[in-house]
């Protein structure tokens, strides 16, 4: 038969259980409160910031908060209505008040963003709004033939409700055709899906390169005395000190037509004066260039791998038989690649998003996608900008996971 | 630091309320080194009015915050065309009554002075600038003469030099294909235009090297990365006169746009700020200005009175993108253009860059 256990109390006889959760909770708020101080700088400098910029992606009320009627009679009036006098009255009273408000310009970027030359359009009309007369349709196409595009309205009705997925149309190459459904836009235009791929193609490559060449400088690293290693570690740590404009410009210096690298092969007669190598301001350029910034970050996680690794695991393979080859095939390289992952996953994120260098050697054909997200923050695009910084975290965020499927973020060690 | 400047000067401006002063929010630099010499020094001299001098990288940003902010501490600003217009657009500006301005020194009102579309409703504009290509006379002593010499890759071989962007190289490639200047922009407009730009620029795409910031042409000139380049015409003049390189200018084709001086909304002594910009834009001062940096006035009767340069000797007036001689075949820069077609036109720039 179970006996009933006295109730544990402490000395002052309040219940055990009851005293060690006040305690715990009491550790846990300061425990809590230690951290306060690094949450509220996430949460002011990180996550504020990038969420309101990730916001405007999908959120942009320049037509919408501007064009109230018209917003009404789109409510009202089913997609594919032809719009009627109702519609261009509804335009045209909301022109003249954007006109009193200042903020024709404001609806006619937005307008802008999808179908070009619309801001003049907006402009031009609001000016003259406020003396237009009825019939308003005729009023209005006769200040510009445009309204009566339908693409026009297909785009106002996209606009009039402030959330949207046109931005991350436009960053995928896509518009609305004149039913309102998507097509791809015309050929000449066509520029963010392949930016991407070749974003994630040139980053690939430049992972790939710095891991063929820093496996065996790493290797010398770990296996030297520490005295010699200690030597070559500076050698790798300085440029990695170095600013990253100083070091890109030099490679401007080394590489340009009329730089020290063509100048030296010329001297030697390897190549004619007049048929230099072109290796900078183009693709060759981004990769040589950013290979060389992100070298580092490959070297170093795979040096504190390779440092952990006991010389007599390869000695008792080569001794139980084993080739030189068979050696490290089967015995070494499956030692290292905690680091050869962390350095990939650490240089791939890196280029991906690399932003400097592609925009000082890249040229015409070397630019990622990065530069277009800094370019359309240039031309305060910023809803573009966010739609294809959203789009280049989302396929990071994917890759990140495919990799902790199949290799396992556990498996990473930075050192 | 520069929020301390502005802050600071804030507190000037309110303690000593009583006594006006104008804040000046200017590029920096030559650039404003040459404001302060040509309406600044002699402003304050004129009226005992002191002016105050804020530099910043781009002065619209920083105008849009304050006044959105209603913590305008700046009576006066120098913008680009476009930032001028879309500021004005929304509300941002005191409008500037082109009327109030002074007459040229000959007497023409300040309407007819100014040249075409120098003046909008909330901007005075104060020099042109211009987009022109230059060349390294050593590597053609004959040298190119016409912006079609530009895209002549037989008769004038070697690298060139343009902007990373559709923006002006749009518009000479079609000058430079026969297209009249006062005819660029209707063109433009339409598909086949387009097509004709970028088929000239197709051409020449093969030797190109793609600049961004002003500051590189002269560098791929000098360095012989390039047989010729566009280029701003002031970085270039510094280059040839200032350092003694030998670079010259080809004037034909050249587009050219204009900076101007706007007073935000709420601006702490709007009345001297307006006396200001109507004392910096009236003719002596404008001509003054190229003494020291090789902007052309925006006002036609300030041309035959440019002088020379700061060194003594060098006569400014050829230099100016304004001057008589270099606008035969010029193209003033249409915001109204730029400001609807600028995404669509740099999204294809951008894909017909990529594409080989």
């Amino acid at each position: 038969m179970a006996e009933i256990a006295p109730l544990l109390t402490t000395a002052d006889g309040r219940p055990l259980k009851a005293a060690l959760g006040a305690a715990q909770a009491r550790a846990k708020r300061r425990a809590f409160f230690l951290v306060l101080p690094l949450l509220a700088f996430v949460i002011l400098t990180f996550v504020i910031p990038i969420g309101t910029m990730l916001k405007r992606s999908f959120d942009h009320d320049g037509f919408s908060a501007n064009a109230p009627l018209v917003g009404a009679w789109f409510d009202a009036n089913p997609q594919s209505t032809e719009p009627d006098e109702a519609a261009y009255a509804a335009l045209v009273a909301d022109l003249a008040q954007m006109q009193k408000d200042k903020t024709p310009g404001i609806a006619g970027t937005r307008i802008n963003y999808t179908v070009p030359g619309t801001i003049s359009l907006f402009k031009g009309a609001a000016r003259n709004a406020a003396k237009m007369e009825p019939p308003f349709k005729e009023a209005l196409l006769a200040d510009d033939a445009k309204w009566s595009d339908p693409l026009v309205w297909v785009a106002m009705r996209e606009a009039s409700n402030r959330y949207t997925t046109d931005f991350y149309m436009v960053a995928t190459d896509l518009k609305r055709s004149v039913d309102g459904g998507t097509e791809r836009v015309d050929e000449k235009q066509r520029i963010y899906r392949y930016l991407f791929v070749k974003t994630f193609i040139l980053s690939g490559i430049i992972t790939f390169i710095c891991l063929l060449l820093a496996f065996p400088v790493a290797h010398l690293l770990a296996t030297l005395p520490m005295a010699k290693s200690n030597l070559l570690m500076i050698l790798v740590l300085l440029p990695f000190w170095t600013s990253l404009l100083v070091r890109t410009t030099s490679w401007i210096v080394l590489l340009q037509e009329q730089g020290v690298a063509n100048n030296v092969m010329v001297a030697m007669g390897l190549i004619g004066d007049d048929n230099r190598w072109r290796m900078i301001y183009n693709q060759t350029g981004t990769i040589i260039v950013m290979t060389h910034i992100l070298l580092p970050f490959m070297i170093l996680p795979l040096y504190s791998v390779m440092r952990t690794i006991p010389p007599s695991y390869a000695r008792a393979a080569r001794s139980l038989g084993g080739t030189s080859w068979t050696t490290f095939r089967r015995i070494y390289l499956p030692q290292t690649l905690p680091g050869i992952a962390a350095g990939s996953l650490l240089v791939f994120i890196l280029a991906v998003g690399y932003y400097i260098t592609p925009a000082l050697v890249g040229g015409a054909d070397g630019q990622l996608i990065s530069n277009f997200i800094d370019f359309h923050m240039d031309k305060s695009n910023w809803s573009l900008a966010a739609a294809i910084a959203a789009l280049l975290l989302g396929a990071v965020l994917i890759l990140y996971w495919l990799y902790d499927r199949l290799i396992g973020i556990d498996r990473l060690k930075f050192g | 630091m520069k929020r301390i400047l502005i802050l600071s000067t804030a507190l000037t401006a309110v303690s000593f309320a009583a006594q006006a002063e104008v804040t000046v929010m200017s590029w920096g630099g030559g650039y404003t080194t040459s404001q302060v010499e040509a309406y600044h020094k002699p402003f304050t001299a004129a009226t005992g009015t002191p002016v105050i001098s804020v530099d910043s990288d781009n002065p619209a940003p920083a105008v849009k915050a304050m006044v959105e902010a209603g913590n305008v501490t700046v009576d006066v600003a120098d913008v680009e065309y476009a930032d001028a217009i879309r500021l004005c657009d929304d509300g941002m500006l005191e409008p500037i009554d082109a009327a109030s301005l002074p007459a040229g020194a000959d007497g023409t009102p300040a309407v007819d002075d100014f040249l075409p579309g120098a003046l909008t409703e909330c901007a005075v504009s104060t020099i042109v600038f211009s987009t022109v290509f230059a060349y390294d006379t050593t590597k053609f002593p004959e040298g190119p003469t016409a912006i079609a010499d530009f895209f002549d890759l037989a008769k004038f071989p070697g690298k060139r030099g343009m902007r990373k962007g559709a923006k002006a190289n749009l518009e000479m490639a079609l000058m430079a294909d026969g297209v009249p200047a006062a005819e660029v922009y209707a063109m433009l407009e339409t598909p086949e235009g387009q097509d004709r730009a970028f088929a000239k620029l197709d051409t020449i795409k093969s030797e190109v090297v793609w600049w961004e910031a002003g500051a590189q042409p002269p560098q791929l000139l000098a360095d012989g990365e390039v047989a010729m380049t566009t280029a701003y015409n002031g970085r270039i003049f510094g280059a040839a006169v200032s350092e003694g390189k030998p670079f010259a200018t080809v004037w034909d084709g050249q587009v050219y746009e204009y900076d101007l001086f706007v007073i935000p909304k709420g601006a702490p002594n709007k009345d001297a700020a307006l006396e200001f910009v109507k004392f910096a834009t009236s003719t002596q001062a404008l001509a003054d200005q190229a003494k020291w940096i090789s902007y052309g006035p925006a006002r036609k009767s300030s041309a035959p009175l440019v002088g020379l340069f700061n060194d003594g000797k060098t006569e400014m007036a050829p230099y100016m993108p304004t001057a008589a001689a270099n606008l035969t075949n010029a193209l003033p820069s249409s915001y109204e253009f730029w400001v609807d077609r600028d995404a669509e036109l740099n999204e294809r720039f951008n894909a017909w860059l990529a594409s080989n």
